[in-house]
Order: C-alpha cells, then structure tokens, then sequence
C-alpha cells in the first residue's frame, strides 16, 4: 500500500506491505535506525516516537495508522549544533548506559515533561513504567528527567521575569 | 587540576551517539544482498525427532535455503564447546554430551534448535518454517531442579546413566564434620536460588558473511567477547582457520553475562553464509530470547552453619543441586562450582567450610553465568544464614558479622575455599552503610510504620565477590579451558593522537570514557586526543572480553603495561634528541625533561620523532610508537560491601516496598565515581529485581516456558524501585596497576539476601521465618497466612 507521512518535518511517501508496522518503516525504509525494536509485545518502549505529538509504541502502530500524521523520532529532536534539553540532561546525569532502551526513553520523557513541566519523583517513575532500562537501575533516568524539568521550566521563567522588567 | 583524569566523573563520550539515535547495534547494519534466518525452534521439552520434511518451506516463495541437523552433520560441523572442564568428586570429568547447532535426532528445550530457513525477507523465512514438517516422539520432560535426579526423572542425555553433569566438592569435609560436633548452634536453611532470564534490552542478533574473493567470513554479533567467539567458533565448531574470520560486536544493547557465550544462531549463520552466498541476518525476537538465551541462577541448597557460644562461626556445610539446562553452555560448569563455593567464607573467618555441587541436566534452556554468576548465588546463602544464626542467638544483625568478619590487619587471608583475599576493611564499610541508611534511627521508623499498619524491616548484606577473572594459571589447574588474560594495544600516531585497542568489550560500562581517562592522564595528553577501539578482532590484537566485573582489573591493567612500554620507549628517543643520559629523563603530565633542567619533549614531539627518524637513536630501536601487551593476573580481585535494605511490607496484602536501599562498596581505586555509581544502581536492580519480581518459570508437566514474554516475566519497572544511596570506601586492590577491583556486578550480588532479611525482619513477629524469592505479594501473604494458622494450632 502507498503512505505519506511527515517524519521529522520531512515529507515521505512509499509503497509498503501493509502488516508493516511504524518501526519496522522507520528502521528499513526510511534507514532511522535510531528507534528500536526491544520485544513483540508492545512492553519495553524502546520504539517510542511522537505521532502527531504524543508519545507512542511505533511497534504497535500499522504504518496506515500513520497516513498522513506528523512523526518525530529521536533522530528528530536535537536542534542543529546541540542536544534537547532532555538529551543533555541524560548525558549530564549519567541516565544512560548502554544506550539501547535511551531513544524510547527520552521521547517519553520529553512527552511527559510537555504535559506535566514539574512533575515529582513519584510521577516520573509512573510516567516511565512503559519503557524498560536494564542497565540503569532508572535512579540516574529519574534524576536526568528532573534536571530537564528544571532546565526547560528555567528560560521561561527567565523570560517572564524579563518582560515584567521591561515592563 | 586534570579534570579528565583518573577519579574524576567524566562525561561519557559514547552518550551524543546513543543520544541522537547514532548508535550502530547489530541490528542497524545492513548490508547489500542481505537475506533473512528465521530459526524452527522446538515447541516441545523433550522429544525425539523421527523425520523432517522441509520440502514445502524449500519451494515456498523467497526461501533460498533450509537447512537441519543432518546438513550440519554431513559438513562435519561440530558440537558447541564447554570451555570449563569440572573434575568430579571421584576424579573422573563432567559428562559432556554433545551440543549440535541445530538439533540431531531430539530435542532438548521448548526453544532448542531444529532448522533454519533462509529468505528474501524474514516474513518469507518465517512463513516458510510454518511449511517445515517434523515428525516428533513426544517424551516425558524433566524441567525441575530437584527432580531431575529422582530414579523415574526421563534422561535428557540417552547415552548417560542419568541427569547427573558431576559432583564437585571443596573443603576439608571432615574437619568441617568434626567442627559441626563442636557446636553450640547449628543454623540451617532450605533455599532456592531462582531462575532468571537475563533480558538485555538489545535482543541477540547476528548477521554473516562470506566473500569468496578473499575466502573470507564476518559475523557481526551482539557479543561480550567477540575473539572468543571466534576462538570457540573456529576451532570446535566449523572447523575454520581463525585468520579467515572476523568477529565485530559493535554497539551492544546490555550483556549481564548473556552476551558472553557462543551461541548456535552464530555458527549456522557463518556455515550458511558460504552456502547461500549472500550475507545473512538474525535477530531474535524477544520470545525467542526468552526462549533460548542462557538463563541464570537455578540452585536448590540445604545450608548450616555451626556457631559457638559467642556466635563466631565454626563452620559451614552447604549441599547444592545446580540446574545447568539441557546442554553446557560456554562457561555453564563453572558458574556453581568455581565460581559459587570458593565465595561461601564471604567476609567471615569461618575456620571450615565444605560445599558439595551437583550439576544436573534438565529439559530447559541451558543456564550459564547472568550478573555476578555464582557469586550472588554464595551471597545469598551465607547472608541468609548470617542473618538466620542472628536471630536464632538473639544477636543484632551488626553484632554477629563484626565478632566474625576478618579484621582488616588480618590480610593477606586464605580462606578454607581456596581462596587469599588481598586487602580489605569490611568493618569500614559496615560503619558507614549503618550512618547512611541511620539505623539508629530505625526502631522509631518502625513504630511510625506499625502505627498505620505497616510493617518495617531491616535486612543487612555483607558481600564479597571475586572479580577481576582471572589467573590463568589457577583458572587452568580449575578445569578452565581458556587463557583468562587481557590484551591492550597503545598507538602514538605521528601528530601524538592516541588510538587505544583493547580487548575488553563495552556493552554500557562506558570504557570509551574510563580507559581514554586512564590512558591520557598516564600519557598527560589531551583526553580529547584519545580514541578507545574495542569489539573488532581485526582491529584488536586479541580480548577474551568483558564479564566478572574484569574489565578495568584486567583490560585496564594491560593497558598500564603497554603504557610503560611506551614511556619506557619515548624516553630512549628523548634522551637522544635531548643529548642527556636516559637515566636523566624524566617524565611528567606529557613532558619528558632533562632532570634539574628545563630542557623538554613533549609526549606529541617525541612520537613526532619517532614517525620521523631523523634525530633518533635507530641504531638501538625501531622507529614508530606502538606497544602491545597483555596482562595475567596473579590474583583475583575482591570487591567488597555493605548492603542495607529496609523495607515496608502490607500484611494484608503481602505488597513489599523498598523504602531504602543503602549500598557501601569497596571497589579499590575508583576511575569514574559517575559511571561506578551508575554500575551499582544497575546491579541493585537486577538484584532487588530478583528477591521482588523477577522468576523463571517452566510448567512441571509439559515442560513450556511459562515466563515467556514481558507480560508474564516480570522485571524491575522505574516504580518498582527507590532512589538508591550509594557511597564508598576503598581498599586498593594491592597486586594490579591501577589498585583496582572491579565494580559492575556487586549490586546484584549484595542486594538479593538484604531484600529477604528485610522482609524477613518484617515478618519476624508474626513467626514468619522462611519465604523464597521472587517475594511476591501472593507468596508474602501466603507466608504470613501459614505463620499464623502455625500459632493458632
């Protein structure tokens, strides 16, 4: 079947076997092998990607679910010349090791921090019981999540606090 | 002052890539022509094989080929090896029977190998295996580890007498015997060390290739190691010259020991990619992985230990069933043997010990070394009767281990296990895992918590492991079949860039950080200037890899040893380019200088010279700057620490909480606090994971993996755990060059008994007084049902 999407603001469009799912086009298609594929039955989260803003399993989706949605994968999510805050805190706070359940988890994050700016430890760990680590013990994935909370909740406030000034 | 150095918690250079999806695991590399496996794995326990027609899978669409048991059997391909040969009580070898790739005649485990089919794409080859007709004979399957040496259990093995692999023993059983009449108490416990399935999140994968021009293959596979795979591939299984064949484990998505064996799926890929002549990729999908990587743990025990008055220990007996599966994987014998009973003195000057092992086949995947193999399986039998023998004498559970640790003067110690610790200060670490985790403020906690109806507990772990394995020597008087050394190569290039080859593998540990940070700090070069190549046997000389918390012990250490080489090296070409005498050059932070001079090289001009050899003393060495060595070790290392859990257990619901968990580790030297925490928060999961959740389960009838997926697996979640406290206090390790020991598999040996003697502090009042892991709320309810029926009868 033929399907169009926007993949990290990119227009794409192919003819693919309908049973493909999301991640399955993202890695062999689209060659974004940056999104993972860590079980078959929609429990490690290591394939999370945005569709249409939310956080998502890309195992789960059929790519026709996909037609014409807008996806962002972790590929997609750094600006230019640095990380995402979400990214960087995970590197500053060591929220990473091997690096393979890393991608599903900062998309998570970044979804979950969108919908709740600060959320407590006790959200974050709910909030993350979608997507397995092995390696971390999640103690340090916990830490850089609030970092970045705190990080991404900071310009805001600093700009606020400038525009009351100007005022 | 050198913030890149050694002890500083560096950034890690490997996170921008794993970060950006950057990150190139097996299954991210593709190659033109590529062709799909898809493996037929049993769907029984115990079968024979009577026929397999594979002719409808052979003309399917797609199929290129489809090969059995008896293909490999005509080509000559050979069993997979057991690299650790355990000699039996009688002196007699362990039973080896055979271990075809893919299956001859029967079938072993619900997931053992019977066919592979190889496709235009994997919707192909798996379509195609559904074709394949295999005519089985069911049999009866024994999966249980007790059972399997009952006089009904069915033989895994026809050609063997029964289930039994060996019976290995050490200590002196009789003056063990002798001290157990002495005794005042004797403390003794029924326990089960349960199964686990490792799980790395990465599932295994593995594509080949064969190119006739050079009659040469590649396998690219998720591996700790990848030389030994190559090792064991070529000269036990296929038969090929090692010269010929290149081993890559690139990026890999976590190990825990499950990415240390050689697996089938890597020698049918290789032997098939010649026939089909086109590269070739696997990867499992995460049922299979339940199915048919090694699993972990699986002993049954019947511990004592015998005390005096005073509660010092006199001495300890302990007998253990070790399930190994159906077959010997890599290192599968020596992980409850070796590995396990050398460990039972842990921190204790235990005058006797004597252990008795008994490996036993079983219908179920083979079981080899997950996370601390062996060692947290010793852990928690002398800690639970540590803390049993404290309760039973009325002694605080701080109390009986400091009257029986070995005092930190008392080192060099040789325990009665064959084993001399090197250096360590367990009352050290004791001290400031009881200040963290404020167990003087524990009984006000506990009242707080009974007020609304909680109970709390307090459970103690005081560990030891050995890591940093091993000396060849002794691992080969032990029955080890390999070398256990490691290889490091130092590469100065002409412009004073390093490239460092090492043949330890990172699989998460970050070495691309820790071994630039050792190596530029010795080098007193720029740590940016610094590259760490691993994974590659044709890039590194050879590895035997990563695992047994070995990699800075021993990997780090044949890096020290090359580095010598090279400042040892550069001074002869400074002294000559300086006119000075060698014996007057000294070197410091990347400055070779003229003693009491200011007369100077830098580390960058000297390997200039070296490229260059204009200026330069040819006529005594060789131009270039490239030293190799490898490094045996002449002891193992001993990483040592305080564990304290405390918990918070629902009596009417048997729901268990982690409240806190406090982890004091002596890990020698430290090169990255950062990373060596990360390790140990790790390890406390796998281990708070497996007192909590985590339990392989095979159905006692039919022989099915029950735990066969993440719905019926149940592993540690983010709210499954707490933030942990994690602090520590080192003894340098005395004999290896960086006074290091070791740190990635501590937490998941130490944690596993602190969670029980928590739970089983909780439940003390109510007379609960034995429950086995995984403490699942069904299991703590149970228990707490059972303990209170026992008081009203």
């Amino acid at each position: 079947m033929k399907v169009s999407m926007t993949v990290n603001g990119r227009a794409v469009e192919a003819d693919a076997d309908p049973r493909t799912t999301l991640v399955e086009f993202l890695r062999n298609h689209l060659a974004l092998t940056g999104t993972h594929i860590g079980c078959d039955t929609g429990q490690c989260g290591a394939c999370t990607i945005h569709l249409d803003g939310r956080a998502v399993k890309s195992c789960s989706v059929l790519i026709g679910q996909a037609e014409g949605a807008a996806v962002t994968t972790i590929e997609g999510i750094a600006a230019k010349d640095g990380l995402h805050p979400v990214q960087a805190a995970f590197r500053e706070h060591h929220g990473l090791q091997c690096g393979f359940c890393t991608p599903g988890m900062v998309m998570t994050a970044i979804d979950l921090l969108q919908n709740d700016p600060a959320p407590s430890e006790t959200t974050i760990r709910q909030q993350l019981q979608g997507n397995y680590c092995r390696c971390t013990g999640y103690h340090n994935i916990v830490k850089a999540v609030q970092a970045a909370a705190a990080e991404m909740s900071a310009p805001q406030e600093a700009s606020t606090q400038m525009k009351e000034q100007l005022a | 002052m050198n913030q890149t150095g050694i002890g500083k918690s560096v950034k890690r250079r490997e996170d921008e890539r794993f970060l950006r999806g950057q990150g190139r695991y097996t299954d991210d590399i593709r190659f033109h022509g590529e062709t799909y496996a898809y493996f037929l794995r049993s769907p029984h326990a115990h079968a024979r094989i009577r026929a397999i027609d594979s002719s409808a899978a052979e003309a399917a669409p797609g199929v290129l080929a489809v090969f059995t048991g008896g293909d490999l059997k005509a080509d000559k391909v050979g069993g997979l090896p057991c690299g650790w040969l355990i000699t039996d009580v009688d002196g007699n070898p362990m039973k080896e029977p055979p271990h075809p790739p893919l299956a001859q005649d029967k079938v072993r485990y619900v997931g053992d190998h019977v066919a592979v089919v190889i496709a235009e794409s994997y919707l192909q080859a798996k379509d195609a295996a559904e074709l394949i007709k295999v005519d089985y004979e069911e049999l009866p399957a024994v999966t249980a580890t007790p059972q399997a040496l009952a006089a009904d259990a069915p033989k895994v093995h026809d050609e063997l007498d029964d289930n039994c692999c060996y019976v290995w023993a050490i200590g002196d059983k009789a003056k063990t015997d002798a001290a157990f009449e002495q005794a005042h108490h004797i403390t003794q416990l029924d326990l089960v060390n349960n199964r686990l399935i490792p799980n790395a999140i990465e599932p295994r994968a593995a594509i080949a290739l064969y190119s006739p021009g050079e009659d040469r293959y590649t396998l690219y596979t998720t591996s700790q190691n990848p030389h030994v795979i190559r090792l064991l591939m070529c000269a036990f299984v296929l038969g090929l010259p090692e010269h010929k064949v290149r081993v890559v484990a690139p990026d890999v998505g976590g190990g825990f020991g499950s990415k240390i064996f050689h697996y089938a799926e890597e020698a049918v890929l290789t032997w098939a990619s010649r026939k089909v002549g086109r590269p070739i990729r696997w990867t499992a999908e995460r049922s299979e992985a339940f199915l048919s990587d090694a699993h972990g743990r699986d002993h049954v025990t019947h511990a004592e230990l015998a005390l005096d008055q005073q509660g010092q220990f006199l001495a300890m007996r302990v007998r253990t069933t070790a399930n190994l599966g159906a077959y010997l994987s890599t290192f599968s014998t020596s992980v409850p043997t070796i590995l396990y009973a050398t460990l039972l003195a842990g921190q204790y000057k235990t005058p006797q010990i004597h252990a008795e092992v008994t490996g036993v086949f079983t219908n179920t995947a083979p079981v080899d070394a997950y996370r601390g193999a062996g060692r947290p399986e010793a852990t928690f039998v002398v800690e639970r009767l540590v803390a049993q023998a404290a309760r039973e004498m009325g002694l605080s559970q701080s109390e009986i281990r400091r009257r029986n640790f070995i005092p930190k003067d008392a080192f060099p110690y040789s325990t009665p296990v064959g084993l001399s610790y090197d250096v360590g200060d367990y009352e050290a670490t004791l001290n400031r895992a009881e200040e963290l985790a404020d167990v003087a403020g524990f009984e006000q906690r506990r009242l707080a918590a009974a007020s609304y109806g909680k109970l709390r507990g307090l459970g103690y772990s005081t560990y030891i492991e050995a890591c940093g394995l091993a000396p060849s020597q002794i691992a080969g008087s032990l029955g080890a079949r390999a070398g256990l050394y490691e290889s490091g190569e130092i590469r100065l290039h002409p412009t004073g860039k390093v490239t460092v080859f090492t043949g330890s593998h990172s699989h998460g540990q970050g070495h691309e950080t820790t071994f630039a940070q050792v190596v530029s700090e010795r080098l007193g070069v720029p740590f940016e200037d610094v590259e760490i190549v691993h994974g590659d046997t044709d890039r590194v000389p050879f590895g035997m890899g990563t695992y047994g918390s070995r990699s800075i012990a021993v990997g780090g250490a044949a890096l020290m040893k090359a580095l010598d080489k090279i400042i040892n090296k550069s001074k002869k070409i400074a002294a000559h380019m300086l006119e000075a005498a060698e014996a007057d050059i000294e070197f410091d932070n990347g400055l070779f200088r003229v003693a009491g001079t200011d007369r100077q090289l830098t580390m960058a001009e000297v390997a200039f010279s070296a490229y260059v050899p204009h200026n330069y003393p040819l006529a005594e060495i060789e131009p270039g700057l490239e030293e190799t060595a490898f490094y045996d070790p002449s002891n193992f290392t001993y990483p040592a620490g305080s564990h304290i859990c405390e918990v918070e257990v629902d009596p009417e619901t048997g729901q268990v909480q982690v409240v806190n968990f406090t982890a004091v580790d002596d890990f020698g030297n430290v090169i990255n606090p950062m990373i060596v925490e990360g390790q140990v928060h790790g390890g406390l999961a796998q281990g708070i994971g497996q007192a909590l959740l985590e339990g392989c389960v095979y159905d006692p009838q039919s022989g099915q993996l029950v735990t066969g997926s993440y719905m019926d697996y149940t592993m540690p979640r983010a709210d499954d755990l707490p933030s942990f406290q994690v602090d520590m206090h080192g003894t340098p390790c005395t004999h290896n060059p960086l006074g290091v020991k070791g740190c990635g598999e501590a937490g998941a040996i130490g944690a596993p008994p602190a969670v029980m003697n928590a739970i089983l502090d909780a439940l003390a009042p109510l007379g609960v007084s034995q429950l086995d892991m995984p403490a699942t709320p069904s299991r703590v309810w149970q228990a707490i049902q059972q303990a209170k029926q026992r008081q009203a009868a």
